[in-house]
């Protein structure tokens, strides 16, 4: 891997779900402090590179290198402390609990105090709201709020990585530029992001660089900047380009 | 006059017995809570802590100085059942650990009856043998202390899990254990701590009993019988259900012990559980 400074690098990567091939050969690369976008219809392996990077499935081949490590191997918990954040699809917030409890089990891994209270607060620059929800049941909470709070638990661990399953998926479309401007706010704060979305003209505008999947493998990558003008993608993604 | 004092009476003798199956019902529904298994052999744990302090109080230790090495025993003993296991059975079906702890049920009762003979054991002059006379009502030192220990250590579990930070991750594999991990923590750490207190409380609780009850093989069945119609009636895996429950299951097993007879005295238990199982299936403090 001569010359890769990248802070996450998939290479040759398989997964295989009950005999069924998820991820074939995937390699991919997510330079530091970089905004980078995984597209790609439903089922193309989007979900199951993110698990797959953060240990909750094993793959069948090939390696995952974090910040220069062979994370490969490495069970999904200590994954987390190595500095990687996997805010899954459907938010998965824990309903019951207060916000407050739901950001300070997203820093389980970082019990400094002056650290959790420098991340809460850089947690409610990204998303104002939550400040005013701190005492609140997570479930008493809309669909957008609970993505915001998903994404700001995502960050109180302090992660370098911090990987995004969908975070538009299902909330009001009055909602998603609030959602996108924290998720910016994450970024310019140096943290690298990976996002998979199927909202693709909004992935590519917030991204650096993009990756195209199609039934698990990497049938394109580049620029977001030069994805958004190249005609396989207006076809597939943004219903434009020749019918 | 009388009637009001009788009453009083009994109230008091609820509340105490109460208490004892509130520290027993915790432990199950901790259990419950953090990894959905209900664990059929938690009478067995009792009855195992309850031989553990009668051995300690014949080294010398008696109950309440044998208690916390009864608790921090059992507390071992659990986090070891959980490793070699429970971990495997919840790498099964689901109703693996069905079968599994109540095979671990019967394989310590069956163990008991053959290392302790089935004879009913004391501890030998236990202390708190006198009587407590206040405003014309009589209890027994014994069940005062019963009661009192049980719900200071209830009360300890209660802020444990509502206030610290282990307590807090407790809840998070409670309601979620993907999103759990995804927070860094190690699920099977939790549920193994878990079982350890789940057994700790038994452990506790054999202490305390042990001032007043004679141990024999199957001394815990009534006890985790109680504690399964406990934990339902609280909703499964609530604290707080749990004593509320106890509580009202201990004076409804007192009263009706008085007023029907002392062998129908858990008909009315069953009537409150079968009412509340058909209006509020969840339980009392029961979520969904």
């Amino acid at each position: 891997m001569s010359g890769d400074d990248a802070l996450l690098v998939l290479d040759d990567v398989s997964v295989a779900y009950d005999g069924m091939r998820a991820l074939a050969g995937v390699s991919l690369r997510a330079a530091a402090g970089a905004i980078v976008a995984l597209v790609g219809a439903n089922g193309a392996g989007k979900t199951s590179l993110l698990r797959a990077v953060s240990g909750l499935i094993r793959t069948s081949s090939g390696t995952i290198r974090f910040a220069g490590d062979d994370i490969t191997r490495l069970a999904a918990h200590r994954i987390v402390q190595r500095g990687i954040a996997h805010v899954p699809e459907g938010r998965r917030v824990f309903a019951s609990a207060t916000v407050r409890d739901n950001l300070l089990l997203g820093a389980f891994v970082d019990r400094s105090a002056a650290h959790r209270a420098e991340r809460l607060e850089a947690a409610f620059t990204a998303f104002p709201i939550l400040r005013d929800r701190l005492d609140q049941r997570a479930s008493t909470l809309s669909g957008g709020e609970q993505q915001m709070l998903a994404i700001a638990r995502g960050t109180m661990s302090g992660p370098r990585l911090l990987m995004l399953d969908e975070p538009s998926l299902g909330i009001a479309p009055l909602l998603i530029p609030h959602i996108y401007a924290g998720i910016r706010s994450v970024a310019a704060r140096g943290t690298t992001v990976l996002l998979v979305e199927q909202n693709v003209r909004e992935a590519l505008r917030a991204a650096d660089t993009a990756y195209v999947l199609q039934t698990g493998r990497v049938v394109l990558h580049g620029a977001a900047a030069d994805l958004i003008g190249d005609p396989l993608v207006q076809e597939a993604f943004l219903g434009l380009g020749a019918a | 006059m009388e009637a009001l004092t009788t009453f009083a009476q009994l109230l008091v003798g609820g509340v105490l017995t109460g208490l004892v199956f509130a520290l027993v019902a915790v432990g199950l529904t901790l259990v419950y809570g953090v990894m959905d298994v209900v664990n059929f052999a938690h009478g067995e744990f009792l009855m195992l802590a309850m031989y553990a302090t009668l051995g300690l109080a014949l080294l010398g230790l008696g109950p309440l100085l044998g208690l916390p090495l009864a608790v921090i025993a059992m507390f071992l003993f659990g986090i070891i059942v959980y490793r070699v296991f429970v971990r495997r059975l919840l790498a099964g079906p689901p109703e693996a650990t069905v079968f599994g702890t109540f095979g671990l049920l019967v394989l310590m009762q069956g163990l008991a009856q053959a290392v302790f003979s089935s004879d009913f054991l004391s501890v030998p002059s236990p202390p708190f043998a006198g009587t407590i006379r206040f405003a014309g009502l009589a209890v027994s030192q014994a069940s005062v202390v019963e009661g009192c220990g049980a719900l200071i250590l209830t009360a300890l579990l209660f802020a444990f899990v509502e206030y610290t930070e282990t307590g807090r991750a407790m809840r998070a594999v409670a309601e979620d254990r993907i999103a759990a991990t995804l927070m860094g923590i190690d699920v099977q750490r939790i549920n193994g701590l878990a079982f350890g207190i789940g057994a700790a409380c038994v452990g506790a609780a054999g202490g305390l009993l042990m001032l007043s009850y004679p141990v024999y093989p199957t001394a815990g069945v009534p006890f985790a019988l109680t504690a399964f119609v406990v934990v339902a009636l609280g909703g499964f895996g609530s604290i707080s259900g749990a004593l509320v429950a106890a509580l009202l299951v201990g004076m409804l097993e007192v009263f009706g012990g008085f007023y029907l007879s002392p062998e129908l005295k858990l008909v009315p238990v069953y009537l409150a559980y079968l009412v509340v199982v058909l209006v509020r299936p969840q339980g009392l403090l029961g979520r969904r």
